[in-house]
């Protein structure tokens, strides 16, 4: 039995619902807040703009719980707690600040990196790196971690989900963002977290040895990847953080017009990027939109105009006699034909204002209604 | 859109993305949305998963939403009118239509249900092959439940029924009383980035901006005002399906194509190219020399997305804003430069400093836009259509509190089969559509390395059985023969598409696939059959 019952037919609109939550209060770090009932004590230390340290957690994903770095103090709780996923509750009185959850704090960073290459120079997000920032934030050197180091072994390159991601084993730090955002919010399971402990990889999944891949090459988990540990393999060189220009704009692919970032170095698009809020896509774009920017620097582009030539080849010419020849010839058939002899076809893909003004051109100037685009097809 | 156009008074989706998710029931047809709209499909799903919302799936492929769905009804190609016709039948046999609603707000309802008496669920699975348990189980469904969305696509457009499809759809969405109210609607998802503000622009035959008609005269007087114009024509003109015969009989001289690619994109393309290889004066403006750009007289660059300012208009009416990020590459310009300095050439004054000073006119002269800035736009994320001043919120759905045309319009239809189906000549067919990983005519996608390794080559899907008759083997090289033309193209085994039918995308130049299909037109928004056609396949 599958249809609704008759019940459903009287519930509200559930966006209009919101007033019946109830609230609680809670103190942190000696301030009052108070959320909503359901919230963690992450979600309402941000509230207050109390700021607890994290690494895998992410705005776009369920809580981890994997790192560790946002462990609190509760009163009354001898344990320190996982402040991503241990839900606020009246009354409790949370400390994010202390000598104890700093060296907490300072030995799991120091765990990380026992795994992580410390030479950031060489790294493409050198300088807008959660981790990297964590490093100077708690003053870790290489050094410090030595007393974890494990020998680990060189990685040998490991195929990935996709030929076109490659996965740096060496530089993963395992927070597991990149197998949650594959399973819980793009609904695949692509991807999985294999082995134990530092020597743990992610892996594809595959039911068996002939089995297609899962992985639809969305680069989701790139895009959540804290330490750029998943790569674009066929972009081409990235630019620095600092000199890299981050132009937000609509996507060009398909209708739903998801918005995203043009990173630009010296006047090259040389990457997609998202903001996490922005758009009805709200930081998540499929392969097009993430890699399919390339066409826009191909060597095939047009760069000038083309005139038909007496042998009947295309060949280059100015910008003048191209303009000049048009209109000479578009008056010449209106005059001889009459308005009606001439037609134009616009683009779907063209901003509205160049469609406005193709229209414009074709009614007001050629003086015909004969445009049209490929709607329809 | 025209479907849409003369039921509701406006073509567009009525609802939007964000509230598809919020649905009871969703239902989808003739969209593979998981190819087509990736960021959609994945709120189906998310909706799916939470246990708030049944999906119902009709399709003749198995198609990826097909493992979420809840039903998958299995109609043969072309024959949605039948089983609309069918839900519809059961609904109103149930006494689950919304009564108040088709009172209030509809008019046609008797007609209608004497129409769909006779499609029983016995007679629709005669015709459709769709069992009639899951006509009535869906029926039933959909008419119990509070908030059902309706999502299409071409797979419902692309059929020289296609204007009675949709009106078959919204005839369901009516009786169902599924308009007007949030999370429901007709929504049909948009493929190309603006097609939807390609048509709000007027860059149709037969109307201005804002769907006014060419022949209103009231819309031709604020055109003309606003443009500086004495007169302008006021007869509709063709549409781009009628152009090409109209070039063969050399009634069209003299044509401008901007950024479009009829040689790959248009049915019966040997048609086509014929018609521009004969055609006085060509021009093509374009960022790629394309197939249709190389019969071209004068080729003009233009430049990419990321090269020029504007906005476009995505599949649920949102305006939205474009930035420049580079400069033009090489020597080419923003298309808009290109078009005003054409006009100024040909001897009418147009002289925009910007984009933005480009919409300022289009506000003037396009109510559902009036409201709409640069600004706004900015501050608050893209705002959607109508929006008729510059306080009001913009319109997450439509026909909240009526149609724009008065009442909406129940239309009884009767099913027609296709124009061509298979017979022994051509006995299997052909279903054409796309892939995620390219996107349409591949002009853009198939020069990026890292989508061309992920999808490198055109391949005809085709199921098993019938694989094993013609002797293919997965991975051969299979010639596709139809009454128009023949490609060859590489065979991919599978069980997507059922027995007796074969699909392929358009995406690629080396396997044409326009050249086999049917350019028969239905006959209101004149679109081509492009999902049906009988073909006939030949190992190489």
């Amino acid at each position: 039995m599958i249809y609704m019952s008759k019940a459903a037919k009287t519930e509200k609109n559930p966006n209009q619902s919101n007033g019946t939550e109830k609230e609680i209060s809670l103190s942190i770090d000696d301030q009052d807040v108070i959320v909503s009932r359901g919230s963690t004590i992450l979600d309402a230390a941000r509230k207050k703009g109390i700021r607890i340290p994290t690494l895998c957690y992410h705005p776009a994903l369920p809580p981890i719980g994997s790192c560790r770095l946002c462990v609190v103090e509760i009163e009354g709780i001898d344990r320190p707690a996982t402040a991503c996923n241990t839900e606020a509750l009246e009354g409790m009185r949370v400390t994010t600040r202390s000598e104890r959850l700093f060296n907490l704090r300072r030995e799991v960073i120091k765990m990380i990196l026992a795994h992580h290459p410390l030479n950031c120079s060489p790294c493409p997000i050198n300088g807008e790196c959660e981790l990297q920032d964590l490093a100077y934030e708690y003053d870790i050197s290489e050094m410090d971690s030595d007393e974890y180091r494990i020998q680990i072994e060189e990685f040998p390159w490991k195929p990935f989900s996709t030929p076109i991601l490659d996965y740096h084993p060496r530089r993963c730090i395992l927070c597991g963002r990149c197998v949650k955002i594959c399973s819980d919010i793009r609904g695949l399971g692509a991807i999985t977290m294999d082995g134990a402990g530092a020597k743990a990889l992610i892996k594809p999944v595959m039911a068996d040895d002939d089995a297609a891949s899962l992985c639809i090459s969305c680069g989701e988990c790139m895009r959540v990847c804290p330490v750029n540990a998943i790569e674009e393999r066929m972009g081409g060189i990235k630019g620095k953080p600092w000199e890299t220009k981050k132009v937000q704009t609509t996507c060009t692919y398909c209708g739903v017009g998801c918005q995203l970032d043009l990173n630009v170095v010296n006047n090259r698009v040389v990457g997609v990027t998202t903001r996490d809020e922005a758009g009805v896509n709200k930081g998540r774009l499929c392969s097009k939109g993430r890699f399919g920017y390339t066409f826009i620097h191909s060597e095939d582009r047009l760069i000038r105009p083309l005139i038909r030539n007496e042998k009947g080849g295309l060949e280059e010419t100015t910008w003048t006699q191209a303009m000049t020849h048009i209109a000479r010839e578009f008056r010449r058939t209106k005059k001889e034909y009459g308005p009606d002899s001439l037609a134009g076809l616009s683009s779907a893909r063209c901003t509205n204002e160049e469609n406005y003004l193709f229209q414009r051109l074709i009614r007001q100037v050629f003086g015909t209604n004969n445009v049209d685009h490929c709607a329809r097809l | 859109m025209a479907g849409l156009a003369a039921v509701f008074g406006s073509g567009a989706m009525t609802n939007s993305i964000e509230d598809i998710e919020k649905a009871d029931v969703i239902l989808i047809t003739g969209t593979n949305t998981t190819e087509n709209h990736p960021i959609i499909a994945q709120g189906i799903k998310r909706a799916v998963e939470r246990g708030n919302t049944r999906l119902v799936v009709v399709d003749p492929r198995r198609i990826d939403l097909v493992n979420q769905a809840n039903y998958w009804l299995r109609q043969r190609p072309g024959t949605d009118v039948a089983w609309i016709n069918g839900l519809m039948h059961w609904i109103i046999k149930k006494n689950l239509h919304d009564k108040e609603f088709i009172a209030q707000r509809c008019e046609g309802f008797e007609r209608l249900a004497q129409e769909v008496e006779k499609y029983t669920p016995e007679y629709c699975e005669s015709v459709t092959g769709i069992p009639s348990e899951d006509i009535k189980s869906v029926a039933e469904l959909i008419g119990s439940a509070e908030r059902t969305s309706f999502l299409y696509a071409m797979g419902i457009t692309q059929h020289v029924t296609g204007t009675d499809n949709v009106k078959s759809i919204a005839n369901l969405a009516m009786i169902t009383g599924n308009v007007g109210r949030y999370a429901t609607g007709v929504n049909p998802l948009r493929g190309q980035n603006n097609v939807q503000g390609a048509c709000d622009m007027g860059a149709l035959p037969n109307v201005f901006t804002g769907y006014q008609p060419v022949t209103d005269p009231d819309a031709q007087k604020r055109c003309r005002d606003v443009w500086g114009a004495e007169t302008l024509p006021d007869k509709t003109g063709m549409t781009l399906t009628q152009m090409t015969p109209a070039i063969l009989k050399g009634k069209i001289k003299g044509m401008y194509i901007m950024g479009e690619n009829p040689v790959i994109s248009d049915p019966n393309s040997s048609h086509v190219e014929e018609a521009l290889e004969k055609i006085g004066f060509l021009v093509v403006q374009d960022i790629f020399l394309t197939e249709t750009a190389r019969f071209a007289d004068v080729v003009l660059p233009g430049t990419t997305w990321a090269e020029k300012d504007g906005t476009f208009t995505n599949t649920e009416r949102r305006v939205q804003l474009v930035r420049a990020a580079i400069d033009p590459v090489g020597h080419s310009f923003p298309d808009w430069r290109i078009l005003q300095r054409i006009a100024q050439l040909m001897g009418t004054p147009m002289d925009f400093s910007s984009p933005e000073q480009i919409f300022n006119e289009i506000r003037r002269v396009t109510p559902i836009y009036a409201g709409i800035t640069y600004a706004r736009i900015e501050k608050e994320g893209g705002i959607q259509w109508p929006c008729p001043d510059i306080d009001h919120p913009g319109t997450p759905y439509l026909h909240k509190d009526g149609f724009k045309i008065g009442k909406g319009i129940l239309t009884p239809i009767s099913y027609k089969p296709p124009a061509e189906i298979p017979d022994k000549g051509y006995p299997l067919l052909l279903t054409t559509g796309r892939m995620q990983f390219h996107y349409h005519t591949g002009t853009m996608s198939r020069r990026c390395k890292s989508l061309n390794t992920l999808a490198p080559s055109p391949l005809l899907d085709v199921h098993p059985e019938d694989a094993k008759a013609l002797g293919l083997m997965e991975g051969d090289m299979a010639r596709v023969l139809s009454r128009r033309g023949e490609i060859e193209t590489r065979v991919h085994i599978t069980k997507t598409v059922n027995r007796g039918e074969v699909f392929t995308t358009f995406h690629f130049s080396e396997s044409p696939v326009n050249r086999l299909t049917n350019d028969a037109l239905d006959p209101v928004a004149q679109i081509p059959e492009y999902k049906v056609c009988a073909v006939r396949v030949e190992k190489i």
